[in-house]
């Protein structure tokens, strides 16, 4: 046999084996073919990225396939900007959509400056490691903890600690994305409308003097602010201030004046607190008693 | 130490029990004011019976079980409640607590007896006496005895295991109740046999405390149900399903009671006290606490009523000016507290009292995982803790759970005891422990 014979029958068979299986594919190609709209993938790298879950799907492709599908509106992701949901918007020829702007609030203000510690808590730095020892040491025990595991887990840098130990939230940089609302071991942070002015920045179950000799600024349930505020806006249950937010229109304020502790306040250009409230002078942390 | 039966693995810390083993129990005097937390055992908090302002007299009944998982409370002392009010609690959070103020003149007589008649008593009518002597278990789980004596009915329980173990260093109350309290203890073996319908009791004990083993055994009869184990001592032995291997050679499944094989566990103080109480129809009013550790003046063991603040006791039993840690319970699994206004519960065994410059409280940094596989050597329910604590450093809380059995980790310790790079490695386990358990709350 000639050498060329066997090349070709070579060359033969790697062609039709070819052929063969070009044509399994392109037979899968046609029958298992699913049509993805080229929408997705643009709207998804108008994205931010962060899958942080705040718009309430599994993160930026499930979002961004609910928003050509239409099921949801660009104003629901918080952690772009403005201009480029609208731009997303246009690109979709949807409505922009409105979402109430959400902000994680801490409903705590001892920081160690005002609130007692009993003991030294040595160990891992974390709230929840502290909380399960004998409370972390503060005398508060619905208090902050004040070891950061709220500023650890959030990813976009809103959680700053104060000079109190004592977390901050920026809220332009707040996604309501609630990492922090899960990790906080003493439930302090909620997510609360930004126009939610009115606010109790304390957890404090205890009464009147009890409540006081642990923390400068607790609520100590005293019921001033729920006798000022208008039609039931707040009540007192378990010695602490409660908020009606259904009447939120109703706040002013008015409810937090006569606040002995300056434990309730109004959330406008920065924290303030009533004429009445005890003055915070001290700034170096309480020793340790 | 070749032929005590043990379990595989484990830690041998330095026991410090020299301290306190060989000093009778004594008596503490009631303390001014008593605080006593409704919620003193795992269940249901109990339900109060008097009003602030009224009169009790030591050993009534103060306040009720609510369902069958809870068991009742009783006044140690007489005086009168002052208020019911949220007091803080060794764990941690604050709950309700009766305020008792003792009568100057209150003595140590029993004035609310309820006497029974032992030979008469049906296994139901037992199990219903220790929920009303508010009985739980007094080895620190804090557990309400009579549950632990009701067995679910698919599981057949042959033996009773008495644990006498006690394998925290510096705790030596269990160990001074069985050289003290033989027959109280044998007693209530046997009413608890009776109840559970068993034949068989063996009462395990670390052969550090043979003086205990010789102490029980030359009050049993030959040939008698209830017999006398001598274990190794090895930390922890104590723990349930450890002793149970040790004894029996049995292993509970993961994630079952120690009935599921057949057997159930009671603390030997716990007995004790049911062999002292039930006759007499009482309440646990009081227990032996363990006060020890370098920053103790007169270590010992103290016969405390229930509800006497932390404070009161290390006031009786001296504290050196080095004090600098109190914890409660042993230094293995228990738990340092923050304010000493917390009040001596049912199950608080001991309290150990750290000095500054104890070397075991030397802080070291944490230094990363060297894999030398210490803690897994260490681990008594072979888990692997050097991957668990890589897990928990991601927060990977779902994989430890479901990959490498977090959740059969009871917590003792052991492979934090020997990690060379110092990586609070339980700690991380509690963290993934809570996270867990919150997540399951939410969904």
């Amino acid at each position: 046999m000639s050498p060329w014979l066997n090349f070709f029958i070579a060359v033969g068979f790697m062609a039709s084996l070819g052929l063969a299986l070009a044509m399994v594919l392109v037979i899968a190609n046609r029958r298992l073919f699913v049509y993805e709209d080229p929408k997705i993938d643009e709207v998804e790298d108008l994205l931010p990225h962060a899958n942080c879950g705040a718009c309430g799907t599994a993160g930026c492709r499930a979002f961004a396939e609910q928003l050509v599908a239409g099921e949801i509106q660009p104003a629901a992701c918080t952690v772009n900007s403005a201009e480029m949901n609208q731009v997303i918007a246009n690109f979709l020829g949807v409505e922009l959509g409105s979402q109430e702007k959400l902000v994680a609030r801490l409903a705590c203000a001892g920081g160690n400056h005002v609130a007692k510690r009993y003991g030294n808590y040595q160990g891992i730095d974390s709230c929840r490691a502290a909380a399960m020892i004998s409370g972390g040491g503060k005398g508060c025990v619905w208090g902050c903890l004040g070891l950061a595991d709220c500023r650890d887990v959030c990813d976009f840098d809103a959680i700053v600690m104060d000079k109190y130990d004592l977390p901050q939230v920026i809220s332009d940089n707040c996604t309501a994305c609630g990492d922090c609302v899960d990790i906080c071991p003493r439930d302090l942070f909620s997510l609360q409308p930004a126009r939610h002015r009115l606010w109790v920045a304390c957890k404090n179950l205890e009464k009147g003097e009890k409540a006081e000799r642990e923390c400068t600024v607790a609520c100590n349930g005293c019921g001033r602010c729920a006798m000022d505020a208008p039609e039931d806006l707040i009540s007192i249950n378990n010695h602490l201030a409660v908020i009606d937010y259904t009447k939120n229109s109703l706040a002013s304020r008015v409810a937090i004046e006569r606040c002995p502790t300056g434990a309730i306040v109004w959330l406008e250009d920065g924290v303030n607190k009533g004429k009445e409230a005890v003055k915070i002078i001290r700034k170096q942390p309480l020793p340790l008693e | 130490m070749f032929g005590l039966s043990t379990f595989k693995h484990g830690v041998h810390p330095r026991e410090y029990k020299e301290l306190s083993n060989q000093l009778p129990i004594r008596r503490l005097p009631f303390a001014p004011t008593l605080v006593l937390p409704l919620s003193q055992h795992a269940g249901k908090p109990s339900v109060p019976l008097v009003q602030p302002g009224q009169e009790v007299v030591r050993g009534q009944p103060i306040a009720a079980a609510d369902g069958f998982m809870s068991v009742p409370l009783h006044a140690p002392a007489t005086g009168r409640i002052k208020r019911i009010e949220l007091m803080p609690t060794a764990r941690g959070p604050k709950t309700d607590s009766f305020i008792l103020e003792v009568y100057q003149g209150s003595n140590q007589q029993h004035s609310y007896d309820n006497p029974q008649d032992l030979a008469k008593l049906q296994g139901k009518d037992i199990v219903q006496l220790v929920q009303d002597a508010g009985m739980v278990g007094l080895g620190g789980a804090a557990f309400p005895t009579h549950v632990k004596m009701t067995p679910p009915p698919e599981h057949q329980v042959d033996t009773l295991v008495a644990n006498g173990c006690e394998c925290e260093p510096y705790l030596t109350c269990d160990h001074r109740i069985m050289l003290e309290q033989p027959e109280q203890l044998i007693q209530g073996t046997r009413l608890i046999m009776r109840a559970l319908g068993v034949e068989r009791a063996i009462i395990g004990i670390e052969d550090n405390k043979l003086d205990a083993v010789k102490a029980i055994s030359e009050l049993l009869p030959a040939h008698d149900p209830i017999t006398v184990q001598a274990v190794e001592t090895k930390y922890p032995q104590g723990a349930e399903k450890m002793l149970i291997k040790s004894v029996l050679g049995r292993s509970v499944p993961p994630g079952s009671f120690p009935s599921a094989v057949g057997v159930s566990v009671f603390n030997v103080g716990t007995l004790a006290q049911i062999g002292e109480l039930l006759p007499h129809g009482r309440g646990v009013i009081e227990r032996v606490v363990t006060v020890s550790g370098p920053g103790v003046e007169h270590p010992g063991n103290y016969l405390v009523p229930v509800g006497t603040p932390v404070r009161f006791l290390l006031e009786h039993a001296g504290v050196t000016s080095g004090a600098h840690e109190v914890i409660l319970g042993g230094p293995m699994m228990g738990m340092s507290v923050s304010a000493l206004d917390v009040p001596v519960t049912k199950a608080m065994s001991g309290m150990v009292v750290l000095e500054q410059n104890d070397p075991d409280l030397h802080k070291q940094q944490a230094h990363p995982c060297i894999r030398c596989g210490w803690c897994v050597e260490a681990c008594p329910m072979q888990l692997n803790p050097s991957m668990l604590g890589m897990l928990a450093a991601s927060s990977d809380y779902d994989e430890m759970a479901n990959d490498y059995h977090l959740n059969d980790c009871f917590e003792c310790g052991s492979c934090s005891y020997v990690c060379p790079s110092n990586i609070p490695l339980v700690q991380y386990f509690r963290i993934a422990k809570s996270v867990l358990r919150e997540r399951a709350e939410v969904a």
